[in-house]
């Protein structure tokens, strides 16, 4: 992984970078309220959240310099979505497979 | 041999004793910063976990809901926001090169761009009382409603409540940060709180991107005008 460095220690991306990926989530914002207006049926919350979280990796890259950190930080950014996936997982499957109970409603 | 306190180089005054370099003490700012965002992400998570289980029980009234709000502002506060990220990562930038007074420009940018975002936002509140659609206090949808569309509304409001909560935070912060980098108080080796800065308010921004597309965009197509 190449580091573009400049100062003494930091990592200052060159302007390009930013504009690029400010032009991307433009593009991404744009793409996923157009693909909304198409009926996909299921496959349109895939298609939001795909393109949602090529958004956030964006931001999590370059905004955030993630992809110039220490492995620490790479574990720790990287730690909290992990969890936050086991934590739907688990939700989902108790809510998913419950069984009706009598009596009560939905 | 002499004392360790007559040999020791003068120490920056921007470096805290217990770190042997400013680098260190970058590294350890920021892995202090992400290990915040991340009992954020489990902040939001919770939201995000209500939305998925009562999405899931009621999808009917989640198209419901999110047919009536407006696309257009949701989709303009979405660049806006973006846009705000952009400046406030060209601010950390100017931290990096030590240009104070370039670093507080573009944190004024960014906070000029969150003012329009909130504002922006209070009219949709305000579209949303006169409708009538606030769960607990102004509530009163049309007779053919979904039951469950309250749902949908008091998490649109804590969801978005949240969030802009967190920017009214950030919007304080940027006073502060601002103020200093004018001063030249943020030098090349040491830009911890503008660099704490940018992550938090890229946090924001993250969290609008998730939330833009699971309560703007699940009803413009399907059954619902």
């Amino acid at each position: 992984m190449s580091r573009p460095s400049t100062s003494a220690h930091g990592h200052v991306l060159p302007l390009w970078v930013y504009f690029a990926v400010f032009l991307a989530l433009l593009g991404g914002t744009l793409l996923t309220s157009w693909v909304a207006t198409i009926d996909l049926g299921r496959m349109n919350d895939l298609v939001a959240l795909a393109i949602a979280g090529t958004k956030a990796a964006l931001v999590i890259l370059y905004f955030m310099h993630v992809r110039y950190g220490t492995k620490l930080i790479w574990i720790f950014s990287l730690a909290g979505f992990v969890w936050l996936v086991i934590f739907f997982v688990l939700i989902m499957a108790d809510y998913e497979t419950r069984l009706p109970v009598a009596g009560w409603g939905g | 041999m002499s004392s360790a306190t007559e040999t020791a180089p003068a120490r920056p005054a921007t470096l805290a004793h217990q770190f042997e370099s400013h680098e260190q003490q970058s590294l350890a700012a920021a892995l202090g910063m992400w290990a915040f965002l991340v009992q954020e992400v489990m902040f939001f998570g919770g939201l995000f976990t209500v939305y998925l289980v009562y999405r899931t029980l009621h999808p009917a009234a989640f198209l419901e809901g999110s047919a009536h709000l407006p696309v257009d502002l949701g989709t303009l506060n979405t660049a806006v926001l973006i846009g705000s990220s952009l400046t406030m990562a060209l601010a950390v930038r100017c931290g990096q090169l030590a240009r104070g007074k370039s670093a507080a420009f573009f944190i004024a940018a960014t906070m000029a761009l969150a003012l329009v975002f909130l504002g922006v936002k209070s009219v949709e509140y305000g579209h949303k009382w006169h409708d009538a659609l606030v769960p607990g206090l102004r509530w009163a949808p049309s007779p053919e409603a979904d039951p469950h569309l309250n749902l949908f509304y008091a998490l649109y409001f804590v969801m978005t409540g949240c969030h802009a909560l967190h920017m009214l935070v950030g919007l304080v912060l940027m006073v502060f940060v601002a103020r200093k980098a004018w001063r030249g108080g943020y030098t090349s080796a040491n830009n911890v709180g503008l660099e704490c800065l940018g992550l938090y308010w890229h946090f924001v921004d993250l969290v609008w991107i998730f939330l833009f597309p699971l309560l703007y965009l699940l009803g413009r197509h399907g059954p619902h005008p």
